[in-house]
Parts: structure tokens; C-alpha cells; sequence
């Protein structure tokens, strides 16, 4: 028995236990990954919540991507959805149509989204000025950093889209149709037969959206990065582009990438991960508690 | 309160050059049962959801009372109607499925309640209203899908196929219960079932259907006596009516060497002679028989046998005292009672009447 689970125990110890355990560790150090890693005990955690003064910009910046983004990634997947399963032509070009973008690779995206919206040449831009409207700075602009970001998102959001078209379309006809005889219109039906019918999905989907939020990454990183024109010299960033333009951009594991991988202290850096893992665990567990009340499981007795 | 009437009502599914319902000419009066009975495919389910509005008119119209309803929308028809399936919201109460037509209608809540209680009353499940449809047996769906569509008040209801997701014995029992129910409430009904003996036990008048055309239109009693096709004659009665083809001599079909006078002006040199159960006796002279099965009743036995008619072996069922019943495999003489007898064209099936 044993040794039929050996692979999986194995693969467990290395590469979960270990690093979980040494993120630990090594959270209460002092670690440069050239000399041995040096025990400061609560230091790195008093530093986070005492002294550093990008942690809150960077908490802050985190909070309105997961504020604004995930619930408006839920209502376009949905809205999709519904209008796909409305459509009476054309439903399996227009469902590629907008799963495609969820393909891309997020540093293809983000780039792709960078030279679209170039405030001088790009695209949209241009078109916006042959409509006579002056269009904003985009990437280059700290009001406008996280709306593009968002806008990047919401046209990636094929693989949710997918989920709720899957849930939409297994909704059971004869409750509209019950519904319908009972004299509910379309928002009604909506209301009370489709959303609390596929209400374990948007569940699913908000705890998903929120867990990614809280690790957003690549698109930021890569987009302040080019946007703030250091692509040719990526690695060479220097801390004045931190979360360009004007720390707009600057989401917490970006700030623990920069203590990580750019100023090379693992201790901090650890500390901050096992931070975002306690958070994320909290919020999934405050959401799953409260979504008892609105979410509905066909059927099974809880 | 009101009537309903089918006015060569026609529904063709798109993609389908058969209609589903062919020009389905039907009048329901005022409070009355009426059951729509037929095998599958025949129309029924079309029919009914014609008339709810969940399918599209194609041709001719639907009255309820005086009014046109073929166009007007399903939720503005005023008829309620009970699924299949149920179609309960699973993520509901049972209190708050009952209730929701009278939530929809925007109708307050302290009232809402009142009338969801007294249906509940009425219904006998008062102690399920707090639970979830998850958590009810069969028949108890069953009735909070009655719940829902009594507590609107509709002037029609419909019901889809009730029963058949019961088992044997609840669903004997829901008969006898939808039954006293529609009498109590006298609410028009429109109940639609493939099982013949549902039909004529709960229909006031039963509505035979077959390939999308109305076939008969009667009292069960009528359609018992007098079937106008060789069709119904067939589907109504369990066992079924023996139906056979003989050939007419000197204005008479003979049947084991009796008799039954054929009227005269019937064209043709055969007709279709039907004889139910009970109209074919074991005696000492008759139609000789080879004995295959016999089903027990208590009182009666069904004799399926085999016995030659018009050159062709042919199955035929004959009805017999318990205590008189033969033994398989044994041989028996079929005597029919000439006057119970029943005439079918052999071309059209349509009944020829004495």
C-alpha cells in the first residue's frame, strides 16, 4: 500500500511539505541566498506591518483589482453566457469567438494589450481620435493602470464564460417554463429559476477570481514593464518603476517578487507568501461560510 | 371558470412535415375533466402545452370562454398546470414553490401565507411546508406541484402526465385524490395520460388521440360501448378488444359457427368483427381454441388462446368464471354473444353501425 502511494507521498514531501515548511522557516530569517540564512525571529513580520510604506499601496492596489475586477469578470462571463444560449445563429462561432482570448498566453495578452492601447499609436487610440475622442493614457496613466488591467481580464474570461454557458444550458426547461405560466418575465425568470439555479457556479467563480486576485502577477508585471518602456531591458528595472506608472500597478506579489528575485531577501519575501496564503485562506473561507446563503445544491440535504 | 375550445388547432414542429397535432377540433365546457388519452406520439403533450402556451399555434385557434388566447403570452392565460417531473424550484421551500405564482403576482406576504396555508391544508402536507422538494417523496412533490397551480385560482388547469413517475399502488391512490379534488373545486381540467384505464376512471369525457388526429371524443361509458374506430375499440377496455377480419356471406359474418347479422349496404366481402373479453364465452359449441395463458382475478379469468379465424391463427381473450377457468394448454370452444358484438370497416376501421 505504501509503496503503490510512494510517487504521490514523495512528490508531496518535496515539493509541498518542504518548501511550505522552509517558507516557514525561513520567514524568521534573515536569507540573501548566498550566505546561510541568519534567525531575526518576528522581525520581517514587525517590518511588514510597522515600517514598510509599499505594503499598504501594494494591499490597497490588490483590493480594487479583486473589488472591481471579479465581480465584473462574473457578470460579463454570465452575460455571455445568457446571450449564447439566446442566440439562435452562429452560437458555435461566437462561443470560439470569446474563448479564444483565454488561450493566450497571459504575457502574449498583456503585451498584445500594451501596443492596443499605446496612448500615441496604438489602435484603439487612434480610433478614438478619428471619433473625435481623446483618448486616455492607458497603461501610462495610474487612473487608468488598473482599468486597462481589468479590461485585459474581462477579455480573457473565456474558461468562465465556458463554465457558466455549461450552467446556464443545464438548467432544467420546465422551471422556466413552470415559471413562466406563473406569470414571471424574463428578469423574473432570471431572478428565481437561472441565478439561483447556477448559483454553485458563480460561487466557484467568485472564489476562483478572488484567489487570482489576490496572486494577479504576469499581466501587471509584464504590462508595467513594457508600458513604462524597459522591455529591452527587463531585469534592469530599477525600484523607480516599481509598479509603473507611480505605484499604480504595484500588487502585493509583485512587491513580494521584488523582495524575493530583485532585492534578494528570501526572509521577507518568505514572510509575506505565508501573509497572502493566511489571507487567501480567510477570504475563501469567509466567502464559502457566507455563500450558504445564497447558494443552492440541487436537491442535496446539507 | 370557463370553457375551453380547440378550433382546428394545428402544431407542425419546424423541421417536420407531419403535423404534431392535425387540426384538433375539441370542446371542453365549463368544469368539466377532460382527458386526453393516447400512445406516444399521438399529440396529447402537444395539445396541452398548445394550450399553456409553451407551443406555438400554427394554424387555427384556442378559446378559453370567449376569448382568443391562441397569441396571448403563457402567463397571461390564467391556466396552471402540473409537470411531469413537477417542476419544483429545488432550491425552494416547499411553502415558497406554492407560493411563488402569488409572490410573482406581487400579492403581500401575510396573505401569501394565509393562502398557502389553506392549500396546504387542503393537500394535507402543512408539515412539509418548511422543507426542501429534495427532501419529499414522490407523492408528496406530487402534491406540492398541485399546491402551486390550486393556489392561483386558475379558470383552467392542466395537468401533464401526473402520475407516471409514481409507483403502482400511490398512483391508484392520487387518482382517487386528483379525482375528489377537481369535483370539489370544479375547476376546468385538462388531464393528459397514456394510460387507459387513468383515463377512464378519472375523465368525465375522454379524448382519444392517434398520429396528431382526434379519434373520439366521449363519456368512458360511450367509448366502452360504442368505439367509432377500430383504434379506440382496441386502446379502451384491458384486455383489449378481440378484433378480427372475416368475410361477409348472405349479410352475415359467421364467428364459430354463429351468426352476427351484418347491416345491409356495408360494401365489401369482409368485416372487421370485434368481440371484448366478456363478449366471448366458453361454451360447448363454438370457435374451436387452444388454451396459451390464463390470468386470475379472483372472481374472473382472462383465457388467452389461439384459434384459427379466416384461414389464420389469431389470438383472442375470453373472459371466464374463476371456478370454470381452463388449464393451460387445454382445448376450449369460443361462443361470442352475438348481440355485444362490434362491426369495423375493413378498409378505414371506421365502426359500421346496426
Amino acid at each position: 500500500m505504501l509503496a503503490l502511494m510512494s510517487p504521490w507521498i514523495v512528490g508531496f514531501l518535496v515539493f509541498i511539505a518542504y518548501p511550505l515548511v522552509m517558507s516557514v522557516y525561513l520567514s524568521f530569517t534573515h536569507y540573501d541566498l548566498l550566505n546561510a540564512p541568519r534567525w531575526i525571529g518576528t522581525a520581517n513580520y514587525r517590518y511588514m506591518f510597522g515600517a514598510d510604506d509599499q505594503i499598504w499601496p501594494a494591499i490597497r492596489n490588490t483590493l480594487w483589482i479583486i473589488v472591481v475586477g471579479v465581480p465584473l469578470q462574473v457578470l460579463f462571463a454570465f452575460g455571455i453566457s445568457v446571450m449564447l444560449t439566446r442566440a439562435k445563429h452562429g452560437v458555435g462561432f461566437f462561443r470560439t469567438v470569446f474563448y479564444l482570448p483565454a488561450l493566450a498566453p497571459p504575457v502574449a495578452a498583456a503585451l498584445g494589450f500594451v501596443y492596443l492601447l499605446n496612448p500615441a499609436t496604438g489602435p484603439v487610440n487612434t480610433l478614438l481620435g478619428h471619433l473625435g475622442i481623446n483618448g486616455p493614457l492607458w497603461f501610462n496613466d495610474p487612473a487608468w493602470a488598473k482599468p486597462s488591467l481589468v479590461l485585459l481580464s474581462l477579455w480573457g474570461v473565456g474558461n468562465t464564460m465556458v463554465i457558466f454557458l455549461a450552467a446556464v444550458l443545464d438548467v432544467p426547461r420546465h422551471l422556466y417554463e413552470s415559471a413562466e405560466l406563473d406569470g414571471a418575465g424574463p428578469l423574473q425568470r432570471m431572478r428565481w429559476v437561472t441565478l439561483p439555479s447556477i448559483s454553485p457556479v458563480i460561487l466557484f467563480a467568485v472564489v476562483l477570481g478572488v484567489i487570482q486576485g489576490l496572486q494577479y502577477f504576469t499581466q501587471a508585471y509584464v504590462a508595467a514593464t513594457v508600458a513604462a518602456g524597459q522591455a529591452s531591458q527587463a531585469g534592469g528595472t530599477s525600484n523607480l518603476e516599481l509598479g509603473y506608472p507611480q505605484g499604480s500597478t504595484l500588487f502585493y506579489p509583485i512587491l513580494l517578487y521584488y523582495h524575493g528575485f530583485k532585492y534578494f531577501d528570501m526572509g521577507y519575501a518568505a514572510a509575506m507568501a505565508l501573509v497572502l496564503l493566511g489571507v487567501s485562506f480567510a477570504v475563501t473561507l469567509v466567502i464559502l461560510v457566507n455563500s450558504r446563503r445564497w447558494v443552492h445544491y440541487g436537491g442535496a440535504v446539507r | 371558470m370557463a370553457d375551453v375550445r380547440f378550433d382546428q388547432a394545428t402544431r407542425v414542429y419546424p423541421g417536420n412535415d407531419a403535423p404534431a397535432v392535425d387540426a384538433l377540433d375539441l370542446t371542453i365546457a365549463d368544469g368539466e375533466f377532460m382527458v386526453l388519452v393516447g400512445p406516444s406520439g399521438s399529440g396529447k403533450t402537444t395539445a396541452l402545452r398548445m394550450l399553456a402556451g409553451l407551443e406555438e399555434v400554427d394554424a387555427g385557434s384556442i378559446f378559453v370562454g370567449e376569448r382568443d388566447i391562441t397569441d396571448v403570452a403563457p402567463k397571461n392565460r390564467d391556466i396552471a398546470m402540473v409537470f411531469q417531473n413537477y417542476a419544483l424550484y429545488p432550491y425552494l421551500t416547499v411553502a415558497a414553490n406554492i407560493g411563488f405564482p402569488l409572490k410573482i403576482a406581487g400579492m403581500k406576504k401575510r396573505e401569501r401565507e394565509r393562502k398557502v396555508q389553506e392549500v396546504a391544508e387542503l393537500l394535507d402536507i402543512t408539515d412539509q411546508l418548511h422543507k426542501k422538494p429534495g427532501q419529499l417523496s414522490g407523492g408528496q412533490r406530487q402534491r406540492v406541484a398541485m399546491g402551486r397551480a390550486i393556489v392561483r385560482e386558475p379558470s383552467v388547469f392542466l395537468m401533464d402526465e401526473p402520475l407516471s413517475n409514481l409507483d403502482a399502488k400511490l398512483r391508484v391512490q392520487m387518482r382517487a385524490d386528483i379525482a375528489a379534488l377537481q369535483s370539489r373545486l370544479g375547476v376546468t381540467t385538462v388531464y393528459v395520460t397514456h394510460d387507459q384505464s387513468e383515463a377512464m376512471t378519472l375523465g368525465h369525457r375522454v379524448a382519444v388521440l392517434k398520429d396528431a388526429k382526434l379519434q373520439q371524443c366521449d363519456t368512458p361509458r360511450e367509448l366502452y360501448a360504442r368505439p367509432a374506430n377500430t383504434f379506440v375499440a382496441g386502446f379502451i377496455g384491458s384486455p383489449s378488444m378481440n378484433l378480427c377480419t372475416v368475410p361477409v356471406a348472405n349479410g352475415c359474418v359467421s364467428f364459430g359457427g354463429m351468426p352476427v347479422s351484418v347491416p345491409a349496404g356495408v360494401a365489401g366481402d369482409s368485416v372487421v368483427l370485434g368481440l371484448r373479453p366478456e363478449a366471448l364465452e366458453l361454451a360447448a359449441e363454438g370457435l374451436d381454441a387452444e388454451v396459451e395463458v390464463v390470468e386470475e382475478l379472483g372472481a374472473d379469468a382472462y383465457v388467452f388462446c389461439v384459434a384459427e379465424v379466416n384461414g389464420a391463427p389469431t389470438k383472442l381473450v375470453a373472459r371466464s368464471h374463476a371456478r370454470q377457468a381452463p388449464h393451460r394448454g387445454s382445448r376450449v370452444k369460443l361462443r361470442p354473444l352475438a348481440d355485444e358484438a362490434h362491426l369495423f370497416r375493413p378498409d378505414t376501421g371506421e365502426r359500421i353501425d346496426s
